[in-house]
């Protein structure tokens, strides 16, 4: 998968999650760029694309991860 | 919504959540509103949204309390006046093995491990004796789920000092409370979390991340499991099994193999299996769930199949057997209309994914369960919880033996050229008495289930029948009705309070299995002589509309009311009482309080 493939999946979440098909990230993108993205949509946010890519997060991977890119780096690392 | 139907894909049913909910609430289908306080001892949030889901689906509109995080005991102990001005309908409290304070240790004895048990119990029963006193309404506790890891391995189990033998005496004491008390119940977290896998249930991460007690892809079967309660308790329960037969209630194709060919019975692998699920389905019977079938055959085959000396269920466990080549959804309608029941209290069991398309689309308001392989149909079925038991009467486990009943009425009514003569051929009695305690449950049970013949449609709890029994303000009339097939049992219910010298009428509902017998009429002759007795001379009638009961509407002028107001299809009616009432009903005898 591209990194441009795996943001379009990403994006998908995303809108799902937030039920907004306006809704586009990138790499740089955090909680604080959407709206709706509190600590408790942020559970639901990872468990989404959990399940959208088949992978699992582990803890210190969840409480360490900054942006959207962090995310698709450990995505992608797992997904080899 | 397929998508919150059992067996449904519980990653999706949070992932989509805002998604769900909108489609939902755009239905345009009426759903009841109903308060429901979530008491928590751990995060709440997705618990919450996966019950909101599931009950939208059931026709359930809930407005959610929500209690702070892990403050559930403070909450029922010490409401704050958010809490006493939600006046909740229902209470949920969510509790896990995090929650357990007096956990024994290795230093415990037999007396003082025993003293931890009671203290333990005695904490969520303050709390739920205050929630009574509060609330007065149905509470729904979680028991708890054993623990991840066994200090003692596999004596923990029976050693005093172990968690699961604490926790299997815990919730045994819970099980004991719940039985001895109305409108408490239990929602089987142990049960849950051992189906779900109890590691994967009690996955840690999810507790030290989020101080959720399960991990987040068991929150929607949580969830659903609550609901499922809840949607019981105000009668949304499903009525009727629709079953095909070939390759359903036994192996092969009856038309083509034969009845020596089917598989059904020990003799073969598939043969016990098909057997096993009869007698499953038998149990359902048992428990006041009507069977019927549909199935494409001739009938003759259909009927041979059933007398198979190992065919556990037989012709005379069903009500109606269509086997014939129309197709299923004509009829899966006729029997909701021979049954006098609708479409969405049914549940078609089909091995044929096709078959089961067509009915779901034809015959809006029917489930059509995926139930997956021969195998897992009990799990199916049983998981999905269509007749979740929250209350069991004496009437529900009659039920098939009541609409067999009827069938037989109805082949009698065809012999008589005249229907007054029919019905006093029936030899009909009826008992017509205020509310009575060993009542409470099934006139609970008839005001949340009955939607068609049903004016106000207003639901009760059995706490709050109790309450409008025992109101002198009050008439309340419960009609029981036998004949010479059978027992009807409790099938109308009254209750209207008094102003002055008017009485206004807050229910009226009669279930549809009576119609046509004057069965209204016996209640309004009681309810004149009952009116009588207590110096009123007014009944002011309304009518609610909903979209099940318009063979109601023009109900009050059937029985000599007059219209005085009409209201955006509201109407208000109004009766007076004069000295020479003639009683209308001439078919029934009546009982009534002396």
């Amino acid at each position: 998968m591209t990194r441009e493939e795996l943001f379009e999946q990403l994006n998908e979440v995303f809108q799902d999650v937030f039920d907004d098909d306006s809704i586009t990230v990138d790499e740089t993108t955090t909680a604080n760029d959407i709206d709706d993205w509190d600590s408790l949509e942020h559970i639901n946010l990872i468990n989404a694309v959990e399940q959208k890519f088949g992978i699992k997060f582990d803890m210190g991977q969840i409480v360490t991860m900054k942006n959207v890119g962090e995310m698709a780096n450990i995505i992608a690392s797992q997904l080899q | 919504m397929k998508e919150l139907e059992y067996p449904f894909d519980s990653s999706l049913v949070l992932s989509k959540y805002k998604r769900l909910k909108r489609t939902l609430l755009e239905d345009g289908a009426t759903r009841i509103k109903k308060k429901v306080a979530v008491l928590g001892g751990s995060t709440t949030h997705d618990i919450i949204r996966s019950m909101e889901l599931f009950l939208l689906n059931y026709g359930i509109e809930p407005e959610f309390y929500e209690s702070e995080y892990g403050q559930y005991w403070q909450d029922a102990m010490f409401p704050g006046p958010e809490l006493s001005e939600f006046k909740p309908d229902i209470v949920y409290i969510h509790t896990s093995i995090r929650n357990i304070t007096n956990a024994p240790d290795i230093s415990d004895t037999t007396e003082s491990a025993s003293a931890k048990l009671d203290s333990e119990y005695e904490h969520f029963k303050v709390m739920w004796d205050k929630l009574y006193s509060l609330y007065d309404c149905p509470i729904i506790q979680d028991n708890f789920e054993y623990p991840s890891w066994r200090l003692l391995g596999n004596r923990d189990s029976y050693d005093h000092r172990g968690m699961v033998n604490f926790v299997s005496k815990l919730n045994l004491k819970f099980a004991e409370y719940a039985e001895n008390h109305e409108s408490f119940y239990i929602s089987d977290v142990n049960y849950l979390s051992s189906c779900y896998g109890l590691d994967k249930w009690a996955d840690t991460l999810y507790w030290h991340m989020y101080k959720y007690s399960l991990c987040f892809d068991a929150i929607p079967y949580l969830g659903f499991n609550v609901a499922n309660i809840i949607k019981s308790i105000y009668g949304k329960n499903k009525k009727s099994l629709v079953l095909d037969m070939d390759n359903t209630l036994w192996g092969g194709i009856i038309g083509d193999d034969g009845v020596e060919g089917i598989e059904i019975g020990q003799e073969t692998n598939l043969g016990q299996v098909y057997a096993e699920f009869q007698s499953y389905v038998k149990k359902q019977k048992d428990i006041g769930v009507i069977l019927n079938v549909a199935s494409k055959n001739e009938e003759e085959n259909a009927l041979a199949g059933l007398e198979h000396p190992d065919s556990i269920l037989k012709k005379d466990d069903f009500i109606y057997i269509k086997a014939n080549w129309e197709p299923k959804s004509e009829n899966i309608k006729a029997i909701a209309q021979g049954m006098n029941i609708l479409p969405d209290s049914m549940v078609f069991i089909d091995d044929n994914p096709m078959e089961r398309d067509i009915v779901y689309t034809q015959v809006p308001g029917v489930q059509t369960p995926d139930i997956g392989k021969p195998e897992n149909y009990i799990k199916v079925i049983d998981h999905a919880g269509f007749f979740e038991v929250t209350n069991l009467s004496e009437d529900d486990k009659k039920r098939s033996e009541m609409y067999k009943a009827n069938l037989q009425r109805e082949q009698a009514q065809n012999s008589f050229a005249d229907y007054g003569e029919y019905l006093k051929s029936l030899d009909m009695h009826a008992v017509i008495k205020p509310f009575e305690e060993l009542y409470y449950p099934r006139i609970s049970q008839l005001t949340n289930k009955s939607n068609q013949f049903n004016l106000t449609t207003k639901r009760y709890t059995q706490d709050d029948i109790a309450k409008a029994a025992t109101d002198t303000n009050n008439i309340t009339l419960y009609g029981r009705l036998e004949d010479k097939f059978g027992d009807n049992g409790i099938v109308s219910l009254l209750v209207g309070h008094k102003d002055g010298n008017a009485l206004h009428m807050d229910l009226w509902l009669m279930s549809c299995r009576v119609l046509k017998r004057d069965m209204e009429y016996a209640m309004m002759d009681s309810l004149v002589a009952e009116c009588k007795k207590q110096g009123i001379c007014e009944i002011y009638g309304y009518y609610y509309p909903t979209a099940k009961n318009k063979m109601v509407e023009n109900f009050y002028g059937l029985q000599g009311f007059e219209k005085i107001a009409e209201d955006d299809g509201n109407t208000t009616w109004k009766f007076v009482i004069t000295d020479d009432y003639v009683n209308k009903n001439n078919a029934i005898e009546v009982e009534n309080n002396q």
